[in-house]
């Protein structure tokens, strides 16, 4: 849409992909995110912000029903995906996460080769009627990925013969390859060194082009650089959300400002 | 402490300080308990593999006496019809006085000056040795009236005094065998006609009776031990890695499975022999299977071992990294799909590795099958199918073991020294097929 001009839309009339409403999580005792509602927009890069513990990867946990592997996670509230609410009853999570792809924080690439990592997803959503279908897929991923050059001569090589970032790509690779609406992106870089972190920034800036992309981090020179909107979570709740540019220049929020500033986390 | 207070850290880096020393000796003697305990063990080792490979090694040579035969036609088939059923009404007692004449012939051809009557030169060979001829007769009913050449198994006296295990002044109280036996024993050896050679029925024979040690074999209890093998891999593997599968990875984790987990490590624990009584309360009294049957052992075997195969099962599920279980789930994989394409493949070295511990600790085990009637003397002979090899009576390789441990005669000794050679061998292979196994599940990707 009109990314060049971020400051200049206005959020009501964007086109919402995920709003989330009165949404509370518990882990046992604990009160890990409360009452938080944020709207999500499509085809645009959402950084979430806070300290460690503040509850922004629980949050993206909840987009896409990750949280539901965890036994004590007891989550209330509404999560409308294009309208519809991914906690309904009738909602399979199998499904939903087809939907809404997920990268973790450390490359978790399967000890398969690498052309069999990308392809697993097509393969278990049945994806493709013939084997050039399916290798077409493999290839288009590796290339939205950005690392198609450096591994089109060894797709049977080992995905964990990587290097970090490679790997790291090649998930996203996978991810991508499911044909996602949603992706989520969970501290991407921090296991990587900067040239590859370079990388995979420049690859969520153009995947952030094709959807919505939500990103939690920890680093903030890193939101400002990829992300359009950013949340700032503390202590479980959202204290602000807004457009990147706004939140870091001129924050509402004191505990934004004493964050960026460096003074809490 | 003391270099601080002192502040020792300003001395020359060249010397020690005695603290640095006190630090070192210490490691350099644990170094040495460690090499200690290592030398300690090899030489237990060493001990136990010569032990038993020195008193084992005899059970798998066996001295054979070869006569020659006349197949009487008068004595054998009177009518000469060789109608095989008419044959068979000649018991072992009818060939007897074959082998007499044969053992009576071949002393005076080779002009052996010896005063034994001709029922003691019978007992230099095996008791079986009628049952070998009637055997071969029966079989081949067409060679009545040729003189055909046997090699009989010599008796276990002979055989002993051949290993060594029997001596003249050892003999003075056995009525089995006289010196001038012994005599004879010399003179036919250095005819060539008594010899020590490889006794392949050691290995592929069936259990014999007390009077005739030198016929015992292991290969019927080795054909039992299998078929409870069989029994527990088909069972016990399954269930057990069903049931961690679905305990490690999709039961909810509250009390009734904490209690179910609590009891499963206890029943590891469980005295082998408790399983025993309950095969034979359940298996044999309520559910009237075979007594004595290997589908009963591999039953009582297969309860024994699901607690080792869920353990390690379940410590190879949990050793797989929870990334690969989001990796899949992330992608849209269901549960299942996360679970078999990427959890189990990679916990598969870890399952194979504790089902074959499981069935190794299952073939070594005897006190189970006290109670369902596998051990003793069980007088049979290789089944014929699966199903008769595994309904009916059998023993294993180390009830064998116990059986023959537990009789008079010396020579079963030996054997069940032989048996435990085949019994560490068959334990030896199964652990090279579980690395060779192991290396090609981990190369695989």
């Amino acid at each position: 849409m009109n990314d060049m001009t971020p400051m200049e839309r206005n959020v009501e009339t964007q086109d919402i992909k995920i709003e989330a409403s009165n949404v509370q999580v518990h882990y046992g005792d604990t009160h890990a995110i409360k009452d938080v509602n944020v709207k999500i927009e499509d085809k645009t890069v959402t950084a979430f912000i806070g300290p460690s513990g503040c509850g922004k990867s629980t949050f993206l946990r909840c987009l896409n029903r990750m949280n539901d592997t965890i036994q004590t996670c007891r989550f209330t509230g509404k999560i409308l995906l294009d309208g519809e609410d991914i906690y309904d009853k009738r909602v399979d999570p199998v499904q939903l996460r087809a939907k809404v792809g997920m990268v973790f924080q450390k490359p978790n690439p399967f000890p398969k080769s690498i052309y069999d990592n990308v392809a697993y997803g097509p393969k278990i959503h049945g994806m493709f009627n013939t084997k050039s279908e399916l290798d077409e897929i493999v290839e288009t991923a590796l290339r939205r990925a950005a690392i198609w050059e450096e591994v089109k001569d060894r797709l049977q090589a080992p995905g964990t013969g990587l290097s970090g970032g490679q790997q790291q790509r090649l998930c996203i690779a996978r991810a991508v390859a499911t044909k996602p609406e949603v992706l989520l992106m969970d501290e991407p870089c921090s296991a990587l060194d900067p040239i590859a972190t370079a990388q995979v920034e420049e690859l969520i800036d153009e995947l952030g082009q094709r959807f919505s992309v939500v990103i939690v981090t920890h680093s903030m020179q890193q939101a400002a650089r990829v992300s359009q909107k950013t949340a700032f979570f503390h202590m479980g709740n959202l204290v602000e959300f807004g457009e990147t540019g706004q939140v870091f220049t001129n924050p509402k929020d004191p505990r934004t400002e004493s964050y960026i500033t460096g003074r809490i986390g | 402490m003391s270099d601080i207070t002192q502040g020792k850290h300003s001395g020359s880096l060249l010397t020690q300080s005695a603290h640095t020393k006190k630090r070192n000796a210490a490691e350099t003697r644990f170094k040495a308990y460690g090499i200690a305990a290592i030398a300690v063990s090899l030489l237990m080792l060493m001990v136990l593999v010569t032990t038993i490979v020195s008193k084992g090694l005899g059970a798998y040579q066996q001295t054979f006496i070869t006569l020659q035969v006349e197949l009487l036609e008068k004595k054998l088939d009177k009518k000469g019809t060789r109608i095989l059923a008419d044959i068979k009404k000649v018991s072992t007692f009818g060939y007897a006085p074959l082998i007499k004449s044969a053992v009576t012939a071949k002393v005076e051809e080779l002009d052996i000056e010896t005063g034994l009557k001709s029922k003691q030169l019978v007992g230099l060979l095996s008791k079986g040795a009628a049952a070998q001829l009637r055997d071969f007769v029966v079989n081949n009913p067409d060679r009545i009236g040729e003189t055909v050449e046997f090699r009989f198994l010599a008796s276990s006296r002979v055989d002993g005094y051949l290993k060594g295990r029997v001596h003249r002044d050892s003999i003075a109280n056995d009525k089995n065998i006289s010196p001038e036996q012994l005599d004879l024993v010399d003179a036919l050896i250095a005819a060539g006609v008594v010899e020590k050679t490889f006794n392949i029925d050691f290995i592929i024979g069936a259990d014999a009776s007390d009077q005739r040690p030198e016929a015992a074999g292991m290969g019927v209890a080795m054909l039992g031990s299998l078929s409870m093998m069989l029994v527990v891999l088909a069972l016990a593997l399954p269930i057990g890695v069903g049931a961690s599968i679905y305990l490690e990875e999709f039961a909810p984790k509250n009390w009734i499975t904490d209690i179910i987990e609590v009891n499963i490590s206890n029943l590891a624990a469980v005295p082998s022999i408790v399983f025993g009584i309950l095969g034979l309360a359940v298996f044999i009294n309520y559910m009237h299977l075979p007594m004595s049957a290997p589908l009963v052992g591999g039953l009582v075997l297969t309860l024994m071992t699901l607690p080792t195969i869920i353990i390690s099962t379940r410590a190879a599920l949990s050793a797989v990294p929870p990334s690969i279980r989001d990796a899949a789930l992330g992608i849209g994989a269901s549960r299942m799909q996360a679970v078999f394409h990427h959890v189990l493949p990679l916990a598969a070295p870890g399952i194979l590795t504790g089902t074959i511990l499981g069935l190794a600790q299952a073939l070594g085990e005897t006190a189970p099958l006290l109670l369902i009637g596998m051990v003793g003397f069980i007088a049979s002979n290789a089944p014929d199918s699966i199903a008769s090899g595994l309904m009916s009576p059998n023993s294993a390789m180390p009830a064998q073991i116990y059986e023959w441990a537990k009789r008079a005669d010396p020579a079963f000794y030996e054997r069940a020294w032989g048996g435990i050679i085949l019994l560490l061998l068959f334990l030896v292979t199964m652990n090279t097929v579980a690395v060779i196994l192991r290396r090609r599940f981990e190369r695989r990707w």
